[in-house]
């Protein structure tokens, strides 16, 4: 169920005031699902959208699928009431916007927690993902990415930071390649998730595929999405071939092997197998599971297994 | 011994050995046989009649009449209330319209209704003014509804009887040769109005494309025509091809047309050579799609598809996937091109397509059928004509006939429209009986008919995760709720014909809060 390991490919934008769009958040199967307090609902409907996430996260079936708030900064009026509301509500996470600084993170680190206890959840539930958005974050991310053990991962979100940056997007992205390698760097360095920003030209498949593949060569878990529409695309292109696949397969069995053997060396075809290729291959596996690629019992229970 | 017109000895125990008439002259027993000859200063033999007022007193049209329309102009349709105008104008009361379907763009008819033109409705489907009139009983006689098949069976076999067709088409020439894929009202196949011309006491063409003869390859043959009529505009190309072309943008409406294509690859029915028709739903068009990436990535190829023909089916067709079309009604501006330009696109009436009564329709040899569905009951019934309002709002169409006649019958359908759920105990209305529905699709599960347990097997086998139906009914209703029933009166504003002949339901006025 919910857990730190879990595949975050696609993290899908859904307004918080829009029934509609909540009712159906689950159908598409992305990853996680974040419902946004922030951007994406105006000033006037920041007290509906905050209750009908409230409710929404209360009363429906999001089938499992991993849930997200994005509430507004504590620079604003509504902040502080999202983080009541939403503790109480008890998605997996609570995602900070526009976060600059590692105290940005601890203060509402402190807010959650008061609410945790005042409600009698245990301490540390509500867990916690900050997005970076202004060349400070950018420079401040690994002391942001360590800065709570609530947090699951740092997020780049693009437009703001471009805009700081006095530049534009394009579609090679090159004016992101700085923050995106910091990002990475710093969440890894951190143990940490990382997710890249949204793409938001949602006719552009071809835009998107070569956008994905790029943040996926850099080493990010996923992205944040803005339509049900680029799910696939992005699944698409985080799954393993099956050469990827039965490679995986291969270094598993070699493990087996060794095990029965007693032997302390894993070999596969005359090369020693470290840690590192374990890893891979383990995420390999776990990739091919969740996108139903391996789909049986048995390989699944190796995967765990081996770990 | 007499001599005949021509003074030639004709023997009369010849003439009662052959049951015969002796000659009388060259013109005396065939009317339509030119009397002009030799003189060229006449104008050209013609079937043409100055105006609709002078058309409707030759062909003779009294009160208590039935005339008939076809629907292939859709929104577009500008004869139905041409003509109904007309006839109104005229005083002809208390008639029987038995149109091939009426839509949103025919409430004009609601007048004729209130002036006893009109008495009497047959009709696929009703849509609009119109519908909501009928639903809070503006008429004395329930309308019937049939289905395609339904309609073209009745007809041949003369349970209704049509004393006029008026039928407008996109072009045609002095002597009623007309086709559907030429002018600027084309509409592409003419197979419901074919059914008519063929079995009309008197048959009408109106059309705003008079072109010479002859008005080759024709779908409504001059032998079957009566008199023509030009008229201004016979339709409006805008309302025509409805928009069905444009591939739906909606994710729902995505996610389920890909989940349908996955089942039907999945099914076994899925092999090269196969058969399909889709309709022309978001989710339904956008499934061909995702069915032609199987058929490429399997190396599949339709030796046939039948519809309802819509664009995407032309793409795959002219791409070489689908091998043969058979058209009795074109859906947008690409099938109705193709149907003109392509060899193996061909044009089949509504008798041919779906008659159940006749030596054998299409839909008897359809391997899989993709249907859209209003509301669907935990017992597979379908309901595609009245809205959770009760509410006439939709049209029978060729629903059932496919339904039963393909070997794979998916419905698809968004799980909850709005605040109302899809997936019900009871349906307000039956058109297609559950034991002709194989699978259901929904953009929260898929459910197969208990009926067909090979089926489920099948997909099963395939991994496709598979949920009762009832489940889905019972998640629906955990969403939306349970709605206070519709309150009806006791009034029957239609009743529901099944193909066959049979009444399989009827609809009730509906009760005004």
């Amino acid at each position: 169920m919910m857990s730190e390991n879990r595949l975050r490919r696609t993290m899908l934008y859904v307004p918080g005031n829009n029934a509609g769009m909540i009712r159906d958040a689950a159908i598409y199967q992305s990853d996680s699902i974040m419902f946004d307090l922030e951007d994406s609902v105006s000033y006037r409907e920041k007290d509906a959208a905050r209750l009908l996430v409230y409710y929404s996260l209360r009363t429906l079936d999001f089938e499992g699928i991993e849930t997200v708030v994005r509430i507004n900064g504590l620079d604003t009026p509504y902040g502080r009431e999202d983080i009541k509301a939403m503790v109480k509500a008890r998605p997996f996470a609570i995602r900070l916007p526009k976060t600059e600084t590692a105290q940005d993170v601890l203060d509402v680190e402190t807010l959650i927690a008061a609410e945790e206890q005042k409600n009698g959840i245990p301490i540390g539930t509500t867990r916690m993902m900050a997005a970076i958005e202004s060349p400070l974050g950018v420079l401040n991310a690994y002391a942001i990415a360590t800065s709570s053990k609530r947090l699951i991962g740092i997020a780049i979100g693009a437009e703001d930071y471009v805009t700081s940056m006095k530049t534009s997007r394009s579609p090679d992205g090159v004016e992101l390649m700085f923050a995106r390698g910091m990002l990475v760097t710093a969440a890894r360095a951190a143990g940490i998730g990382a997710f890249d920003t949204v793409y938001s030209d949602l006719n552009n498949e071809e835009g998107l595929r070569k956008e994905v593949e790029l943040i996926k060569q850099l080493g990010f878990d996923g992205k944040s999405i803005i339509s049900p529409r680029q799910i696939a695309i992005v699944h698409d292109v985080f799954n393993p071939t099956p050469k990827q696949i039965a490679n995986a397969k291969m270094v598993l069995q070699a493990i087996e092997e060794a095990k029965a053997k007693g032997s302390g060396v894993i070999a596969l075809n005359g090369k020693m197998i470290d840690k590192p290729i374990v890893d891979r291959a383990m995420h390999t596996l776990d990739l091919a599971i969740a996108s139903g690629l391996i789909e049986d019992a048995r390989t699944a229970m190796e995967v765990s297994n081996a770990r | 011994m007499p001599d005949n017109s021509i003074g030639r000895e004709i023997p009369s125990e010849i003439l009662a050995q052959f049951s015969r008439n002796m000659f009388a002259g060259a013109y005396v027993n065939t009317p339509h046989v030119r009397q002009d000859k030799g003189n060229r200063t006449l104008p050209r033999l013609n079937k043409l009649v100055d105006n609709l007022e002078q058309v409707i007193v030759k062909t003779g049209l009294k009160d208590g009449m039935t005339i008939s329309f076809h629907h292939h102009f859709r929104d577009g349709d500008k004869v139905v209330n041409l003509v109904m105008e007309a006839i109104s104008q005229m005083g002809i009361k208390n008639l029987t319209v038995a149109a091939s379907s009426l839509s949103a763009v025919h409430s004009p008819m609601v007048k004729h209704i209130t002036d006893k033109t009109v008495s009497r409705i047959f009709t696929s489907g009703l849509r609009g003014e119109l519908a909501d009139a009928i639903s809070n009983g503006i008429m004395d006689n329930p309308v019937l509804i049939h289905s395609h098949g339904g309609r073209a069976r009745a007809i041949e076999s003369g349970q209704i009887q049509i004393d006029v067709a008026f039928l407008g088409v996109p072009s045609c020439d002095v002597y009623g040769n007309a086709n559907g894929y030429t002018g600027r009202s084309a509409c592409g196949s003419l197979g419901y109005a074919k059914v008519d011309a063929g079995h009309a006491r008197k048959t009408v063409l109106l059309t705003d494309n008079l072109v010479e003869y002859p008005n080759t390859p024709f779908s409504i043959h001059q032998d079957e025509v009566d008199y023509i009529v030009v008229v201004d505009e016979v339709g409006n190309p805008e309302g025509i091809g409805t928009g069905a072309t444009r591939l739906t943008k909606n994710p729902k409406d995505i996610l389920i047309g890909s989940l349908a294509a996955k089942v039907i690859a999945c099914s076994g029915y899925f092999e090269d050579g196969f058969s399909f028709q889709t309709g022309s739903g978001g989710a339904s068009l956008i499934a061909t799609n995702f069915i032609r990436d199987y058929m490429l990535a399997q190396n599949i190829k339709a030796a046939w598809a039948l519809g309802g023909i819509t664009g995407q089916m032309v793409a795959l067709h002219e791409e070489g996937l689908i091998k043969r079309l058979l058209d009795v009604q074109s859906f947008d501006r690409e099938a109705i091109r193709s149907i003109g330009e392509n060899r193996y696109h061909t044009e089949i009436d509504a008798s041919y397509y779906a008659n159940p009564l006749n030596k054998g329709c299409a839909v008897n040899k359809i391997n899989v059928v993709v249907l859209s569905a209003l509301e669907i009951d935990t017992d597979f019934n379908v309901n595609v004509l009245t809205g959770s309002d009760g509410v006439l709002r939709g049209a029978s169409g060729g629903h059932c006939d496919t339904a039963v006649g393909a070997g794979l019958t998916v419905v698809v359908a968004p799980l909850i429209r709005g605040r109302s759920a899809t997936v019900l105990e009871r349906v307000q209305t039956v058109i297609t009986p559950g034991a002709t529905v194989d699978v259901l699709v929904t953009d929260r599960g898929v459910a197969v008919n208990p009926r067909r347990p090979r089926v489920e097997e099948q997909l099963r086998k395939n991994r496709i995760p598979i949920i009762p139906i009832a489940e889905l009914q019972q998640k629906a209703e955990r969403m939306v709720g349970k709605p206070e029933p519709v309150q009806y009166e006791k009034k029957i504003v239609a009743v529901v014909e099944y193909r066959d002949g049979t009444i399989m339901d009827v609809v009730r006025q509906v009760r005004i809060q």
